[in-house]
C-alpha cells in the first residue's frame, strides 16, 4: 500500500486496511512457498494455524510476545522468506553494547520507509536538492544507510560523521564521563567543520548532539533549514528548548521515533499549543504501535493513559508480532492523515523508577 | 489559592519550564509548591553569556554592594517578596520551608537570624576573607595592602553552587560572592528551593542587579552542567562526591564535616563541666549541620561522659513543628531516616560499640509524629576509632564517644571540619594548631557550631574566586 493510499483514511477504513494487510502478511510468512524457516518451524510446535485463525490485527494477540533474543541467537538465514532466497540482503544491528548484537535482515523495507517519510517532509525546510549531514550513529545501523537514501530520494547528497553509540554507552556505564564528552566533542566538531565547509541544508542528528552542535556553531546560521531528530527520549521541555533556542524558530524541527525493527514513525507537527508534546504515528500498516497495560499486555490502555509500547512489524521481509519495546508512552487518538492511534511522550520504560543509559543515541 | 510556583531564573529573567516538579509536605503529603525544572541545555546555553551578569555587577563598587547586602538583610527578615507569580511573607517562608524540609519553625527562625547576619555583616566577612584588603582593590583590580602593591583578578565569571536540602544556613557560604562581584548560578536542593530564592529576591529588592542571579532547579545532568560550566563551583555531597572532585581546583567540595570535640589530659577530670557544651555541639540546628560534633574523644572517663551525654540528649523528643521548644527536625524523606536507623543498628552488630542512649529511652530510635519521621538523638560508645560507627556523621544528633590517649588523638581523627579542643595545655594546643586535618579550630570551651563571621569556612571564598597576580609599575 503506497503512502498516498494509507494516509487520510478514517479510523474505520484504516482498521479495515490493516486487517487485510495482516491477513496477507500472515499468509505470506506461514506458507511453505513464501515463509521463512524460523516461522515455519515455529508454527509446527505452536499447535494452531495462523493462516486460518488470524483474520485481523486483533487476532495477533494469539501470538506470544516476540523475543528479541531470537534476533541474536538465530542465524540470519533462518529469517529469509523462501520467496527471497538467493537475493543478498542487508544486515542491520541494534543494541549490542556488549556481546552479540541483535540483527535484522532486510532488502528494501528500509528504503520504502524513508521514501514514504520523505513525502511527509516540508520542501521549504527540507529543500529538494539540498544536501544532508548525518550526525548520528553509523556503522552497522540501518539509520546510516537510510539517511543517505533519504538525501538521494530528495535529490541531495549526504555527509557523514563516524559515531559508535556502543562506545558512548560503555563509557557512561563505566562512569568515564570526561571521555564520553571528549568523544561527543570529537564527533560534533567534525559535524561543525562539514557545516562550515560544505553547502548543507538538512540535518539528521540526536537531541543531545544537536544541543552539543549548538555549542560549536549557530545551526540555522550555518544554513540548516530543517532538522530531523531522533534516537533518544525528547521531553516537551527539551523539544521547546531545541525549537525556540537552539534553532531559534528558524529551522524546522521534525522529531521521529524509530528503530531497526519498526522503521520510522512520523510525528504530528509540534506546537506550543500542545505544550510541545510529541505524538508519533507508526508507518501503518507495515508497522503498528500499541500502548499496552504492562501488567496485562493483551489489553490496550485507554486514550491519555500511560502504558508500555508494543510493536508489531508486518512486511513481507520481516514479521515480528507483539514485540515489547523498552519504552513507555501515552496512547493518543488518531490525528490528521493518520487514521490510527499515536504514541505520545515516549520515554524509557520505567523511566520514573530507574536510570537508563541513553548516551548520545 | 493556587499552588505557588517557583520559576527558573536565567540571569534574573523568570522562565517557566514545561517540566515542573511538585514538592509535598512531609507531614500531610499535600503539594506545597510547583517548581520549574531547567533542562541541562538551558544551563549550558545561558552560561555562554554569563559575562553579561558579571558586567552588571561590576558597575557597582564593593562598598555599594555591601550597602545593598545590608538592605537585603532587612528584606530577607521582614519583607514580603516575590515568589513566582505570588508573594511570600517571612511567615509564609517559615511555614513553606518547614512543610517541605521537616525543620521546626524555631530552627528556621534561628537560621534566618544567621543568614541576616551574613547579609548585614558582609563587611566583616570580607575583611576576614581578604585579610583586611581595601575593597577598592577589588573595584580597581590593583592597589596596596600594608604598603605592598597588590593586584587581584577574578578567576571565574560565575560561582556555581549545588546546594543541599539539610539546612538553610549553608546558603551563607555563597552569599559573599555577590559582594565580590561574582554572579551566582544556584542549583537548589530538592526540598529546599525556598531559602536561596528568598535570598535572591532580597538582594534584588535591595538594588542588586537581577542579572547576577541564575537559579536552576534541575536534575542530575543539570547539576553536572552547573559544575562543568562555572569556572568555580561549590558542591555539597557525600564521600563519593568528595572523591569525584578531588584534585579539581575549580571545585570546592563540602563533604561530611566529621566535626569533633577533643578533651585534653589537663581537662579530662573536669568533663562534667563540658557536658552542656558538647551536647549543644551535637544537637544544635537539629544535628543537621556539618559543624555539629559527631565524635567526642577524651583520654579518660569516656564511659561516664557518654552516659551523661546520653541522659542529656535523651531528653530531646520530637514535638510539633510549631512548638518553640523544638530541637529535632523531621526527615523530608522517611526512607532516609530508615536507612540511617538501619545503618546504626547494623554498625552496633560489630563488637566494640554500644548505644548508650538506648538505656534512656523505652521506644525505638525512629519515631513518627504528625506524619513526620524523626530519629532520636543517639550516643554510641565505641572502644576504638576504626569501629564503623566511630567516625560517622548522620543527619540528626548523633555522636560517638571514644577514649584515646591525648598523644594518639591527632594521628587518628582524620579530616575534621571543626575541632573544639578543650585544653589549656600549650603543648596540646600547639599540636592542634599544627594539625593539617583540622579546618576550623576552636581552642577552649566553644561549641563546634559557633561560627565567627571573619573566619573562613572550608576554604577561603575570596581566594577561591580571585587570584593574585604580581604587579609592577614603571616609575615616572
Amino acid at each position: 500500500m503506497s503512502s498516498s493510499n494509507r494516509l487520510n483514511l478514517t479510523p474505520a477504513q484504516a482498521q479495515e486496511a490493516l486487517d487485510a494487510h495482516v491477513r496477507e502478511i500472515v499468509q505470506w510468512h506461514f506458507s511453505p512457498e513464501t515463509g521463512s524457516p524460523f516461522w515455519l518451524d515455529w508454527v509446527k510446535q505452536a499447535g494452531w494455524d495462523p493462516t486460518t485463525e488470524i483474520q485481523g490485527y486483533a487476532d495477533l494477540v494469539k501470538f506470544p510476545h516476540f523475543q528479541d533474543e531470537w534476533l541474536r541467537d538465530e542465524l540470519n538465514e533462518r529469517w529469509v522468506p523462501r520467496a527471497y532466497v538467493g537475493r543478498p540482503y542487508y544486515v542491520f544491528e541494534t543494541g549490542g553494547t556488549t556481546g552479540m548484537p541483535k540483527q535484522r535482515i532486510g532488502w528494501e523495507d528500509q528504503f520504502r520507509d524513508y521514501e514514504e517519510f520523505s513525502e511527509t517532509l516540508d520542501d521549504e525546510h527540507f529543500p529538494r536538492g539540498g544536501n544532508w549531514l548525518m550526525l548520528g550513529p553509523t556503522g552497522p545501523r540501518r539509520l546510516r544507510l537510510c539517511i543517505e537514501h533519504l538525501a538521494h530520494v530528495r535529490g541531495g547528497v549526504c555527509y557523514h560523521v563516524d559515531l559508535d553509540p556502543r562506545w558512548v554507552k560503555r563509557l557512561i556505564a563505566d562512569k568515564e564521563f570526561a571521555m564520553a564528552n571528549k568523544y561527543k566533542d570529537h564527533a560534533v566538531e567534525q559535524g561543525a567543520t562539514l557545516l562550515k565547509n560544505r553547502k548543507i541544508s538538512c540535518l539528521f542528528t540526536t537531541p543531545k548532539l544537536l544541543e552539543a552542535l549548538d555549542e560549536k556553531i549557530n545551526v540555522p546560521d550555518a544554513g540548516i533549514k530543517g532538522v530531523f531528530c531522533g534516537g533518544t527520549q525528547m521531553t516537551p521541555q527539551n523539544v521547546r528548548f531545541l525549537v525556540e533556542e537552539v534553532l531559534d524558530n528558524r529551522a524546522q524541527f521534525v522529531p521521529t521515533y524509530g528503530n531497526t525493527l519498526m522503521g520510522l514513525a512520523c510525528s504530528r507537527p509540534l506546537s506550543p499549543d500542545d505544550n510541545w508534546s510529541i505524538t508519533y504515528y507508526a508507518p501503518q500498516p507495515r508497522a503498528v504501535l500499541r500502548v499496552v497495560d504492562p501488567d496485562n499486555t493483551t489489553e490496550t490502555v485507554g486514550y491519555g493513559d500511560w502504558g508500555r509500547v508494543e510493536l508489531t512489524t508486518l512486511t513481507k521481509e520481516f514479521f515480528m508480532p507483539r514485540f515489547l519495546e523498552r519504552d513507555e508512552a501515552v496512547r493518543r487518538e488518531p490525528w490528521g492523515p493518520y487514521g490510527w492511534d499515536g504514541v505520545g511522550e515516549v520515554r524509557p520504560f520505567g523511566a520514573m523508577q530507574s536510570t537508563t543509559i541513553e548516551g548520545v543515541y | 489559592m493556587t499552588l505557588p510556583h517557583i520559576p527558573v531564573l536565567r540571569r534574573g529573567q523568570v522562565y517557566e519550564s514545561l517540566e515542573k516538579v511538585e514538592i509535598k509536605s512531609v507531614r500531610t503529603g499535600e503539594s506545597v509548591v510547583e517548581i520549574s525544572h531547567a533542562n541541562a541545555g538551558i544551563i549550558r546555553r545561558d552560561m555562554r553569556r554569563i559575562g553579561d551578569a558579571r558586567a552588571a555587577l561590576r558597575k557597582f563598587s564593593c562598598a555599594e554592594l555591601v550597602a545593598i547586602a545590608k538592605k537585603a538583610g532587612e528584606h530577607f527578615l521582614h519583607s514580603t517578596l516575590p515568589l513566582g507569580d505570588q508573594t511570600q511573607s517571612p511567615q509564609d517562608y517559615i511555614e513553606q520551608l518547614s512543610a517541605t524540609s521537616g525543620l521546626p519553625h524555631i530552627l528556621i527562625r534561628r537560621n534566618m537570624g544567621k543568614i541576616y547576619q551574613v547579609f548585614t555583616e558582609m563587611e566583616t566577612i570580607l575583611r576576614g576573607l581578604t585579610r583586611g584588603l581595601d575593597l577598592t582593590v577589588i573595584d580597581r583590580g590593583s592597589g596596596e595592602q600594608q604598603g605592598v602593591p597588590v593586584s587581584y583578578y577574578a578567576a571565574t565569571e560565575a560561582l556555581g553552587v549545588v546546594l543541599p536540602s539539610n539546612s538553610p544556613g549553608v546558603n551563607s557560604l555563597w552569599m559573599p560572592a555577590l559582594v565580590m562581584k561574582i554572579p551566582v548560578v544556584l542549583k537548589p536542593g530538592r526540598e529546599e528551593p525556598w531559602t536561596p530564592f528568598r535570598i535572591i529576591q532580597s538582594f534584588i529588592a535591595a538594588g542588586c542587579p537581577a542579572d547576577a542571579f541564575s537559579f536552576y532547579p534541575t536534575d542530575h545532568e543539570g547539576s553536572g552542567a552547573v559544575m562543568d560550566t562555572c569556572g568555580r563551583a561549590l558542591i555539597f555531597g557525600d564521600e563519593a562526591t568528595v572523591q569525584r572532585y578531588a584534585g579539581n581546583p575549580g571545585v570546592s567540595v563540602h563533604g561530611p564535616g566529621r566535626s569533633k570535640v577533643l578533651i585534653g589530659n589537663d581537662e579530662a577530670e573536669n568533663w562534667p563541666q563540658y557536658v552542656d557544651l558538647i551536647a549543644q555541639s551535637i544537637a544544635e540546628n537539629g544535628g543537621r549541620s556539618c559543624v555539629n560534633a559527631s565524635c567526642v574523644i577524651t583520654p579518660r572517663h569516656a564511659d561516664a561522659l557518654a552516659d551523661a551525654l546520653a541522659r542529656r540528649l535523651a531528653e530531646i523528643r520530637p514535638v510539633p513543628a510549631t512548638d518553640e521548644s523544638a530541637q529535632l527536625a523531621g526527615f523530608a524523606n522517611p526512607k532516609m531516616a530508615q536507612f540511617i536507623d538501619q545503618a546504626i543498628t547494623q554498625g552496633l552488630q560489630t563488637a566494640g560499640a554500644e548505644d548508650i542512649t538506648a538505656e534512656y529511652r523505652t521506644d525505638p530510635r525512629i519515631q513518627e509524629l504528625d506524619g513526620s519521621t524523626y530519629l532520636l538523638p543517639t550516643i554510641v560508645r565505641c572502644n576504638n576509632f576504626s569501629h564503623p560507627l566511630a567516625n560517622r556523621e548522620f543527619l540528626f544528633p548523633y555522636a560517638s564517644v571514644l577514649e584515646i590517649p591525648q598523644d594518639k588523638m591527632l594521628e587518628q581523627i582524620g579530616p575534621s571540619l571543626v575541632v573544639t579542643g578543650i585544653t589549656h595545655d600549650p603543648g596540646f594546643s600547639d599540636a592542634l594548631v599544627g594539625s593539617p586535618n583540622i579546618d576550623r579550630l576552636n581552642l577552649g570551651p566553644l561549641p563546634t557550631t559557633r561560627v565567627q563571621w571573619d573566619q573562613p569556612h572550608e576554604g577561603n571564598l575570596f581566594e577561591f574566586l580571585y587570584r593574585r597576580r604580581a604587579i609592577q609599575r614603571a616609575g615616572n
